[in-house]
């Protein structure tokens, strides 16, 4: 048995957002994968819970009218890595998304989930953030769409009211064109690990292949929340694929990022992984867009 | 909680459509094993961790743990009860880990031969890696990981009315359907 206060079932957006506004210190239940388990150890126990598990109007994804990937927050990770749509446009975050936690928390945890609760571990959100991401919200004032650039205000805390609930992850096609990306984690293990650092880029080589026209770079744990290394992207931009470039690229990620110290790992490490695991997310994204090193 | 809260579930359980008051309190697991008394589904860690309340959900496995009772309602549920026959004959699986000696405490077991069931019924060949890597949402704390995987191996070949030989050395050699197969992916 779980400890909850009182516990309310949402059927769809508009009863969730009546719901959160008449509970103020209530908490939403999407799927559970961490809200549950703070409730176990404690940290949430005695709480008020709105559970919008049940809402599939919020799960799966769809390409919609503005040629935007639309993702529904509820939209499991496993759900995610098979998704047709997310394999042909945007299959980084497939990638990203098979490596959260094990096989059966990536059939309860939800994309919305992973971005709501504002940590700076979560798999899916360097990808995101690398494609610049945009988040749908629903509130009592409406509809907002937030860029995911604006979204992280700090640990645990993302631009949203306590009466607003996340409704989609939106990708723009046009951002998706073009790139091929590769994910890159660093953890102790295999399975079951929360991420050290990790790293997702994605670039778009010129026709012959030879000039970066774009790269992209986000980061996990790098900093307190998720980010993106924009000295890196603007030093390698338009330039040859060359390992020099390669290697500026990785060195110049280091004028982004501020680690920490933590249990996991000292800033050190992470300062370390974040050059290497750029270098190698980067040379890999190369191969995988047919791209030749000093061709 | 002030006011104890009660749903009735009604939901699809190893075949047998079933219904049951249930506390909103209660995990999936708390109601197949006080409700229904499937003590096939083991309470390991309590927080999706272990992987030993494993069991199938629309043919998908889930942490039983982690999951909501009031969420299994409309579903259809799968737990090791489920797969032996009307007289309790053993599914291949079940038979596997008894002659490859899979289980030793036995606390994991049905967790694993749950998921196993998954990765088997979806009737694709996988690497060793791809196995590894579905498995890995469980712990044997007997550290039993190998016999378990060739359980699980052999089962796949025998399915697929392929031979198992213990020197067939990766299966990666063979063209194998993988799902994150980035070689095979290239935007123009």
């Amino acid at each position: 048995m779980y400890d909850f206060k009182a516990l309310y079932e949402a059927n769809s957006v508009q009863e969730a957002i009546r719901l959160l506004d008449e509970h103020p210190d209530a908490v939403i239940l999407a799927g559970g994968s961490d809200v549950l388990i703070d409730t176990r150890s404690g940290k949430l126990a005695g709480r008020e819970m709105i559970s919008i598990y049940g809402m599939d109007e919020l799960r799966g994804v769809s390409i919609d009218d503005e040629d935007n990937i639309r993702i529904g927050s509820l939209t499991s990770f496993s759900a995610i890595c098979r998704d047709p749509i997310i394999n042909e446009h945007i299959k980084v975050l497939a990638e990203a998304c098979s490596m959260v936690g094990s096989p059966q928390i990536r059939a309860i945890g939800t994309i919305g989930g992973n971005t709501c609760n504002g940590v700076t571990s979560a798999d899916s959100a360097s990808t995101l953030m690398a494609y610049d991401a945009v988040m749908e919200t629903e509130g009592p004032q409406g509809t907002r769409r937030i860029p995911i650039s604006e979204w992280y205000i700090k640990p645990h805390q993302v631009a949203m009211a306590h009466d607003e609930l996340q409704t989609a992850i939106l990708i723009p096609l046009k951002s998706c064109s073009g790139y091929t990306g590769c994910y890159m984690k660093y953890g102790m293990r295999n399975a079951m690990e929360i991420t050290t650092t990790g790293c997702s880029v994605n670039v778009k080589l010129s026709e012959d292949r030879k000039t970066f026209e774009d790269v992209r770079v986000g980061f996990g744990v790098a900093a307190p929340v998720p980010i993106r290394a924009h000295t890196a992207e603007q030093a390698v931009r338009g330039k040859e694929v060359s390992e020099e470039n390669i290697r500026l690229f990785a060195d110049q990620t280091l004028e982004d990022v501020r680690p920490r110290d933590s249990w996991r790992a000292s800033k050190d490490f992470r300062l370390h992984l974040c050059r290497t695991l750029a270098e190698d997310a980067l040379r890999e994204a190369v191969r995988r867009s047919g791209g030749v090193i000093n061709g | 909680m002030a006011e104890k809260q009660y749903k009735l579930v009604t939901c699809t359980i190893n075949g047998r459509k079933r219904s049951e008051m249930v506390d909103v309190r209660a995990s999936l697991s708390d109601m197949l094993r006080n409700d229904y008394r499937l003590t096939s589904v083991k309470i390991g860690c309590e927080v999706g961790e272990c992987g030993a309340c494993t069991v199938l959900i629309n043919g998908e496995a889930f942490n039983s743990c982690i999951y909501l009772a009031i969420w299994a309602d409309g579903k259809e549920i799968t737990t090791l009860e489920g797969l032996s026959g009307p007289n309790g004959e053993l599914s291949d699986i079940q038979q596997a880990f008894i002659d490859n000696t899979a289980a030793q405490c036995g606390f994991c077991t049905p967790g694993f031969i749950m998921t196993a069931t998954e990765i088997l019924n979806s009737g694709k060949l996988y690497s060793d890696e791809e196995l590894r890597k579905m498995l890995s949402g469980h712990l044997c704390r007997c550290t039993g990981y190998e016999n378990i995987f060739k359980a699980v191996k052999k089962t796949m070949y025998s399915r697929l009315g392929m031979e198992y030989k213990e020197d067939d050395g990766p299966v990666s050699d063979i063209k194998v359907l993988n799902s994150l197969d980035f070689d095979n992916h290239r935007t123009s």
